[in-house]
This record gives C-alpha cells, structure tokens and sequence, in this order.
C-alpha cells in the first residue's frame, strides 16, 4: 500500500493533527460538556485512521502498530479498574466502596480541574476506546493483506 | 503490597469483607483480563500465572461466600453520593445482589473454570495468540460472574453480552474453516437472542419505568390489577414474557432453539467446550431466565399454570429429542453436544415442576451436570491431545490399555451423568423425578388437574436416563474398550490434565456421599429456597419500598 493520490495526503496531514487535538478536547471535558471517554476516544482514533488511509503502510509497520495499540488498550483498561478499586481499597476504614470519588473536595464546581476521579476514568476510557478502534482498524486491514496471497 | 495491606484491613471488620466481595468477585478476572496481554508480552508464562492467580482467588471468594453468607442476601450498590436515605426505598445506584442461590451459582462456575483452566495449561500449547486466549477466558468468567450477581434488568444484559461476545471469539479459536464457521452462526443465534433480550428490556422499561430487578417485582405485583382491567395491557405483558422465555431458550439451547449448539461447543478447544456446555449455557440461559420468572415476575403454579407448562413442555422435548439424536452421532464432542441439550432439558424440567423436590433436583443437576459434562469434555480433549482425531470409527478402540486413567475418568463421569447410584447425578435426577410425583399427587386432589401427566412426565424422565447411559457407553464401547488392530505408542496424558479430570471425577463422588449430609441442607435447600419464595426477594433488596406499599 502506498497511499492516496497527494490532494488526500496533503489535507490528511493537514486535518489529523486537529481531529487529535478536538478528540483529546472531548475526553478532557467529559465531566462538563456533551462528549466522554467514548466520543473522545472514537475521535482520536478517527485521527490516527486517517493518517493511515491516506499514507499507507506495510505489514510490518501494522504488526507493529497492533502491539502498541494492544498494550494501550490494556492500559486503559486496568487504569479505569484501578480508580474503581482505588475507591474500595483506600477508604478501608469502613467507608470504601467501588468506584468511590477519591477527591471528593477537589476542584471547583464547573471548571476543567474538578468532579473527582471522574475525569480520570475519562481518560482511561478515552486511551481504551481509541486504542480498540486503531486496533481494529489494523485488524482488518491486515487480514485483507493476507487474503491476497 | 499496599494493596495487599489495604485489601487485610478490610478483611478485619469480617462483616465488611464479605460485602466487599461482589465487587472483588468482579474487579479480579477484570484486571486480570486486562493485565494478561500485556503481560504475555513480557513472558508468555506470567499471562497463565496471571489467570491463575485471578481464577483461584475467585474460587476462594466464592467457597467463602457460601460458607459464610447469612440469610440476609448482600445487597452492594453502587452508589456515587449522599443517596443512602433513600436507598432502601428507591434504587438510584445500580445494586448486586448475592442471596444463596447466586452464591451457589457463583461456586459452580468458578470450580469449572477452576479445573479447566489447570486442563488447559497443557492442553493448549500447540495454540498460537495465547494471551488473547486467557483474556477472553477471563472476560468469559466476569461476564458469568457478573450476570449471576446483578440485581439490574439492563446490567443483567450488559454481562451476558460480555460473556457470550468472548465465547463467540472462543469457538472460532482454532482458525480452521469449519471451525470459523461454527463461530459465525453461533454468533447469529446468539445476537438474535440478546437483541430479542433487549427489545424486551426496551418494553419493560417503558412500562414499569424501572429495570432494578427487585423494583421491577414490585411494579409487576402492581400491575396485576391493570392487567385485570385492560385486555390490551394482558398482551402487552404476555408478548414480552414471550420473548424473554424465546431468548433465554435460545441462550440455553433448549430443542427448537437447539441448532447452533452441536456445531459451536465441540469447535472450541477442549477446555472450552467444558466451560460452554458445563456452566454458560445454564448460567446465561437458565439461571437468568429461572431468576426472571421466578423472582422477578414472581410466577408460581396457582397464579399461571401457563409458565410451567411451557416449561415442562420445552423441557421434556430436549430431553428427548437430545438423547435420541445424541444416539446417532459419530464424533466424540458432538455426541457429548447433543447430550448437553438433553441435560439441559432435565434442569428446565425440574424448573417447570416447580416444587421443592424438583427445585432441589433442578439446582443438583447443574451442579452434577457441570462437574460430570466438563468432565466428560475434559476427557475428549485428552483424547485429542494424544491422538489428534474425534471421530468415533477412527478412535478404532482399545484406547483404555494406553490412556488408563483418561478412561477411568470418562467412565465414571458417564455414570455420574446417566444417573447411576454413588454419584451426584443420580440424586439430582431422582429428585427432578420425586417432584414430578409430588406435583401428581397434590394434583390428585384437584379433579381438574390431571395427574396422571405428571406421572408420565416422571416415567419419560426415568427412561431417558437409562437412553442418556446407552449414548454415553457408545463412546467407552468405540474408543475405550476393545482391541484396535493396529498397535499403537501412546502414553497417558500430561499430569496436569489427569490432576484435572480426577479432582472433578472426586468431586462428583463427595458430592453424591455428602448429598444429605451437606449439600442439600446447606447449599441446595436454601438456594431452592429463594427460587420458592419468590416475590419476596423484591422485599428482602428493598426493604423500604415494600414496607411503604403494604
């Protein structure tokens, strides 16, 4: 695979950039606005097909963009577990519970830095999500590689 | 280490511990599940100790909850604020809820996991991609676990989905054709019962407002009035309970349903056909469906008589059409495939009964057809780790002479399974039969109910049994038995996996010897109880709403 004609690849370059940055914005306000880890997520992975529709890569590149992106899917997954579990181990002085707030006086009400530990796990399902996208996307596109042999 | 301290300071308040287990139960194989491929990426041993590590916790969480629960179930919500004033009247979190019966169902599944897990450390080394195996096991576990636990209608969905996505994955593990093709219409028939599963959550929810499953009882009980009133409200409801009854079959592999159970269980490695037929079947399609109509909808045989003859009606019918089509099969898994439909039917029988004794007998069964078919499967995969071949004809006989313990180990797990004497299998199947007498002679009384049904219903059950023996010693006749003409150099499979089968063939013996001694009184008794109960479980989670109401 190389790629698209160069019109493709010019806005491509041009657009991934921004797409990651608004999908990162999405997760980031979860806690405030329309959007989340999900959204956000499928996002930042918009951004990262993109690129790779328009460029094109080998096989070997794609194996390893599936390693990565499986270790981050991975990563995301436990730290969303390890802020529910956190909120079970920490209070254990009777008061833990799963997916308990573990700042719960942080921040001010209505701004970025504030709603507790919900932003966190925004973010972990933010890293999933993206992560499980790319991986599926590399998923498909490599098993069509193999097909043709 | 920190957590480990943590984890002993909670363990200290010992009421605090065993509340906090529902979410460990489900928090341990999750992280593990997740932990697992990465660190297979380090060194493929640490993905299986990973699982272990996670399998065997589970195994001890789940002995310690049956050993420890009270009669009060645990009712865990999650809640995330100030909401506990209203918590016993309204459920604003979503709740688990571990009575007896869920404890019991959560020991079931994890001793199989438990064992085949051990069976696949050996069994499964010539596979590739193993770190996606041991996740989806694990995601296959919490999605059990999960949906035994949960006291929400939509939760309940959520696990199953998580559960039977990672199965579908498992069939299809092997990569062959025919084995890719299993997967895919495992997949279509299972989709079309959890779609079915969430049409009729989208109903219930619209009606009753509420998918909690103890509010959802209470706004049931309410209903019956309107329903007396509005002809159109009766179908409603009954269109619904339809579906659900559909789905929850399908899930469960009763006989119109059946098709896509011989093709999907023996595609998947050894290990897993044991976990699919020994406890997902029973736990996504009869347990949750068992639960739904019994403490949900809160049906019993004076209210609607219509429920049970369902019941019975898809029972008897897997029962015999799964035998009588088990009699004819030429590969080891398929054979063992079409038997679970049949088992399957004796538990849904046992269900449709509806009685103490059948109830007793129903949950006797999925635990002795749990230990005795993962067994039974278990032993298969022994035999194609050491042969490579399925089929029957092939096998040509005498396998016993090489493989002795392999053959000891299927034989008495066939014993178990057909019903014979020492084992937990025969008291399981002959209380499902002791209710179906019961259930005549209280019926005997009554002019209008004939029970004479039910004394059919009890004689078809005896005689499938001796058919369940027929099918099972064709497999120890073909493959074990007898002489092979050729000669052959094969040795008894790997420790590991014997260690495996043995351990489920002594379990299903302390099982049969400790029946009345501890079984029944203390794990099946009470867990029958909560089934007999019925509504009442609505009470027991939400106490406040139903003291307000009456």
């Amino acid at each position: 695979m190389s790629g698209m004609t160069p019109i493709v690849k010019v806005i491509a370059r041009t657009v991934a950039g921004f797409i990651f940055v608004y999908g990162c914005y999405i997760i980031l306000y979860g806690h405030l606005s329309p959007g989340g880890g999900f959204a956000g997520g499928a996002i930042v992975a918009a951004g990262l097909i993109l690129s790779r529709l328009a460029f094109g890569t080998s096989a070997a590149q794609e194996r390893s963009t599936s390693i990565s992106s499986s270790i981050f899917e991975s990563s995301g997954g436990i730290l969303f577990l390890l802020v529910a579990v956190l909120g079970l181990v920490i209070f254990a002085q009777g008061a833990g519970f799963f997916f308990k707030n573990l700042f719960p006086e942080f921040g001010k009400g209505g701004t970025l830095v504030s709603a507790g530990s919900i932003p966190l796990s925004n973010i972990a399902i933010g890293i999933k999500v993206g992560a499980a996208m790319l991986s599926i996307f590399v998923v498909l596109a490599s098993t069509k590689y193999i097909f043709k042999e | 280490m920190e957590i480990l301290n943590a984890l002993i300071n909670i363990t200290d308040k010992g009421a605090g511990f065993l509340h906090s287990i529902p979410a460990l139960l489900i928090a341990i194989p999750l992280g593990a599940a997740f932990l697992a491929p990465i660190l297979f990426k380090l060194w493929k041993r640490l993905a299986e100790i990973i699982t272990g590590l996670a399998v065997t916790a589970c195994l001890v969480l789940a002995i310690y909850l049956v050993l420890f629960l009270g009669n009060t179930p645990i009712v865990y919500t999650f809640s995330g604020g100030n909401w506990e004033f209203i918590q016993n009247l309204l459920p604003l979190g979503i709740v688990f809820v571990v009575d007896k019966l869920a404890a019991f169902m959560l020991l079931v599944v994890s001793i199989l996991v438990f064992f085949a897990y051990l069976f696949g450390l050996k069994y499964l080394e010539r596979f590739t991609g193993l770190g996606k195996y041991y996740t989806l096991y694990l995601l296959m576990f919490t999605g059990m676990i999960g949906l035994v636990m949960t006291g929400d209608l939509f939760n309940m969905f959520v696990f199953m989905e998580i559960a039977a996505i990672s199965s579908y994955a498992l069939v299809a593990f092997g990569t062959e054709p025919e084995e890719l093709e299993a997967g895919f219409k495992y997949m279509v028939m299972g989709e079309i019962a959890s779609i079915m599963i969430l049409l009729s959550i989208a109903f219930i929810y619209s009606s009753t407002s509420t998918l909690n499953l103890a509010h959802l009882s209470y706004a049931f009980t309410q209903m019956q009035t309107q329903m007396a009133s509005t002809p159109g409200f009766r179908a409603g409801f009954y269109f619904v309970l339809i579906l659900l009854m559909f789905s929850f079959s399908l899930k469960a592999a009763l006989v119109p349903f059946h098709s896509w159970l011989p093709d999907a269980h023996p595609s998947a490695p050894a290990p897993i056909s044991a976990l699919l037929s020994g406890v997902f079947i029973k736990v996504l399609g009869v347990y949750a469906m068992v639960r739904i109509l019994y403490n949900v909808y809160g049906f019993s045989w004076e209210s609607s008589p219509e429920v049970f003859t369902a019941l019975i009606v898809l029972g008897l019918a897997s029962i015999i059409a799964g035998s009588l089509l088990a009699l004819n099969q030429k590969d080891y898994k398929r054979l063992l495939a079409y038997s679970s439909i049949s088992q399957v039917g004796y538990i849904i029988l046992g269900f449709g009964i509806g009685n103490l004794f059948a109830l007793i007998g129903a949950l006797a069964h999925i635990l002795a057809h749990a230990l005795g078919k993962g067994l039974l499967f278990l032993t298969s995969g022994s035999v194609v780790y050491r042969t490579g071949e399925r089929d029957l004809g092939k096998l040509g006989g005498g396998l016993g002479k090489y493989m002795p313990w392999t053959s000891l180990t299927y034989n008495l797990g066939a014993l178990s399974v057909a019903g014979i004497p020492p084992f937990l299998g025969f008291f399981s199947k002959m209380f499902i039969i002791l209710g179906a007498i019961d259930l005549a002679r209280v019926w005997d009384s009554d002019p209008s109910k004939p029970g004479w049904t039910m004394i059919a219903v009890a004689i078809i059950a005896g005689l499938f049994a001796v058919v369940t023996l027929g099918y099972l010693l064709k497999i120890t006749n073909q493959v074990f038995w007898g002489k092979s003409e050729e000669k052959r150099t094969l040795k008894e499979s790997p420790f590991i996996m014997v260690f495996a089968m043995v351990s489920l063939v002594v379990l299903l013996l302390a099982g049969g010897v400790a029946f009345f001694f501890w079984l029944k009184p203390e794990l099946l008794g009470p867990a029958a109880d909560v089934l007999l109960k019925g509504t009442k479980y609505g009470e027991l989670v939400l106490p406040g709403l139903f003291g307000a109401g009456g």
